[in-house]
């Protein structure tokens, strides 16, 4: 994985001593909290409804064991033991004092972690294939260049106040692990026909109030001219954007107003512009970068066998392990989703245990998904019975991935300022009620993800079945979506109904659930089933 | 009744204005009536209080106070899903205060 040179270690230490004297002079009383807080802000640190929440990047999901043991040492010091995984990758505290923040910052900046790009008008942690580097199906590792746009566009003042936030993902496989089209800048690596490595560029994308999927403006960027390209984009948007409205200042919104076609035209001029300019990166910048995304050094001569012998093994075999594209190993996803737990939350001593195990078996890496779960990419497949009981006696064994009780939840009212009703509880409800391996099992790959306001943290657009938690006078309230997807086969859910409270939305699903059950044909999972038999008949499930 | 809650500055633990101070318990919270605007803004150019704001608030069956939204009943409370984080992590039934 990348390293910092003396330059990026000299930014972020820097960075860490202008919040060092920001923090003083806001506690001394220099500074109001209207001025303080866009510092606070793009250091990653927000008042939410407890205490100040800390959001520290991860850059494409990727984790080396020394950070892992670093996050779990800040766990222990300054927070309350735990720490919390979001739908971007990252890692959010949220029991944080202010006085001690930069602390925190330094204690991260030793590890070559920061909280830049987790908040504010900028581009934000870009993010990435959790599978990166270890996926069967990939062209090509999507880092290096996650990576090189991170660099080229971190502190650059022309992205440095965009009208609203802006969010990139890089994936290198047809499968979309990564919610692409949900972005608003998505990039696919491509080869065309002359073998020749570019992106498939889809702007527009984002969920929020306004959700839209993103379109595709192009087939191939040659992969030497992509930032030129995103800062065509970006000009436009700069340029065009309704800064007078803050519900209609991502680009999103532009694209709807001007056309794709409209849109595209633009782009492709200030393109043509750029060009020749030539302010794209040096091609040997981003050998360097890539020189650090070499893949590990595989063994060869590996077995593929493994023994199942074990039965609860094997079942966790073949839900949590996916194809790698070496030989003999296999990529093991950790559900961080247990049954009546909280989704997403880590404790430091689950840290400390995953950071040993990838530094056992992984080569030293780790991986975090936006479904709020961890990956240990690179594990031989004759210690995949070491690692699962070592996963086991961390009480991180589910079995579950992609399944049911596999819910992606935003923190919802439990923690967030912005939350109109709470989503961990109703996250917990419905994994209760599906808690039954065989049945979770049964029902096959089936997504739910909920959302405690309409910023949809919690991907409900994106979930086949959605939920989004509503304020009714006082209440809380959920609303019911059907037919979402984030995968390749992108789709955004349509809310069904009236909404219900929290017993009620937990008895909708499963009547939704039901539904599909006495529909299904072979082979079909809930979406499949969904998108034949269409809306109006899980809605008669679900309202009689 | 109208009371006044915020977070401490140095902190950001929930705190309850309770006539005299600020306090981490809910149930010392006062009605600050009319003076609720001239309290936050002195608490506030004071560093005592961030992001204070004034709320709706009435008695449960107890007499104690129990602000009208749950959003801030879950300020007062902690998180739900996690009641041993909560200010009553030995009362098994605390949370239902919430709801």
């Amino acid at each position: 994985m990348y390293k910092y040179d003396q330059y990026d270690q000299a930014m972020v230490d820097a960075r860490v001593e202008d919040f060092r004297d920001q923090t003083r002079r806001r506690i001394e009383g220099h500074m109001t909290d209207d001025q303080f807080k866009p510092l606070r802000l793009k250091n990653g640190l927000y008042l939410q409804l407890h205490a100040y929440m800390l959001r520290i990047a991860i850059p494409y999901g990727t984790l080396n064991p020394t950070q892992m043991r670093k996050l779990a040492h800040i766990a222990r010091t300054y927070d309350r033991g735990y720490g919390h995984f979001t739908t971007r990758q990252n890692l959010q505290f949220h029991w944080i004092k202010l006085e001690q923040a930069p602390d925190i910052l330094a204690e991260l900046a030793m590890v070559e972690m920061h909280c830049i790009q987790t908040s504010g008008e900028s581009i934000r942690n870009i993010s990435a294939d959790h599978y990166a580097g270890a996926a069967a199906d990939e062209i090509m590792d999507p880092r290096p260049w996650a990576e090189t746009l991170r660099q080229m566009t971190t502190f650059h003042p022309e992205f440095s106040y965009l009208p609203r936030k802006f969010k990139i993902c890089v994936i290198a496989a047809e499968e979309d692990r990564a919610a692409m089209r949900w972005h608003d800048f998505g990039l696919r690596i491509v080869k065309n026909d002359a073998g020749e490595v570019g992106f498939e560029v889809y702007p527009g994308g984002g969920m929020g109030r306004t959700p839209f999927i993103a379109y595709k403006a192009r087939d191939f960027v040659p992969q030497h001219q992509i930032f030129s390209y995103l800062q065509a984009v970006l000009r436009v948007w700069n340029r065009e954007a309704r800064r007078d409205n803050i519900h209609k200042q991502r680009m999103k919104i532009l694209v709807h107003e001007l056309g794709e076609e409209e849109f595209t035209r633009q782009v492709e001029e200030e393109f043509q512009n750029i060009l020749t300019l030539d302010t794209d990166f040096p091609q040997a910048e981003y050998e360097r970068i890539a020189a650090y995304f070499t893949p590990p050094p595989f063994e060869t001569g590996l077995p593929d066998a493994v023994d199942r012998s074990d039965p609860d093994f094997a079942v966790w075999l073949d839900r949590q392990t996916v194809a790698h594209k070496a030989p003999g190993y296999a990529i093991v996803n950790i559900s961080l989703k247990p049954i009546g737990g909280v989704g997403g939350d880590i404790t430091a001593e689950q840290m400390e245990v995953v950071a040993d195990l990838a530094e056992r078996y992984s080569f030293e890496e780790l991986r975090v998904a936006h479904t709020q779960n961890l990956v240990l990419p690179h594990v031989r497949k004759q210690d995949l019975y070491a690692v699962w009981q070592a996963l086991t006696e961390a009480s991180l064994a589910d079995v579950n991935l992609d399944l049911v009780t596999d819910i992606i939840a935003c923190p919802g009212l439990d923690y967030c300022t912005l939350a109109n009703a709470r989503s961990l509880p109703v996250a917990e409800q419905i994994a209760k009620r599906f808690a039954d391996l065989d049945r979770q099992l049964d029902l096959g790959e089936l997504k739910i993800k909920i959302s405690g306001c309409i910023n949809a943290c919690g991907h409900h657009h994106a979930g086949h079945i959605g939920i989004l938690g509503v304020d009714r006078k006082g209440t809380e309230n959920y609303q019911l979506l059907l037919g979402g997807s984030g995968a390749e086969d992108v789709a955004q859910a349509k809310i069904t109904g009236p909404g219900f409270d929290e017993a009620g939305i937990v008895d909708a699903v499963e009547r939704a659930i039901e539904r599909y059950r006495e529909l299904r044909e072979p082979g079909e999972r809930f979406i499949d089933t969904y998108r034949r038999v269409g809306f109006d008949s899980f809605k008669e499930a679900i309202y009689g | 009744m109208k009371i006044l809650t915020g977070n401490d500055l140095k902190t950001g633990a929930v705190v309850w204005w309770d006539g005299g101070s600020w306090s981490l318990h809910v149930e010392d919270a006062v009605d600050a009536g009319e003076h609720a605007d001239v309290i936050l803004a002195t608490e506030t150019a004071a560093c005592r209080v961030n992001g204070g704001y004034a709320i709706d608030a009435a008695p449960d069956a107890d007499g104690k106070v129990r602000p009208a939204h749950i959003k801030d009943r879950i300020r007062a409370y902690g998180p739900t899903v996690r009641p041993d984080l909560s200010l009553k992590p030995a009362d098994p039934n605390a949370g239902n205060w919430v709801i």
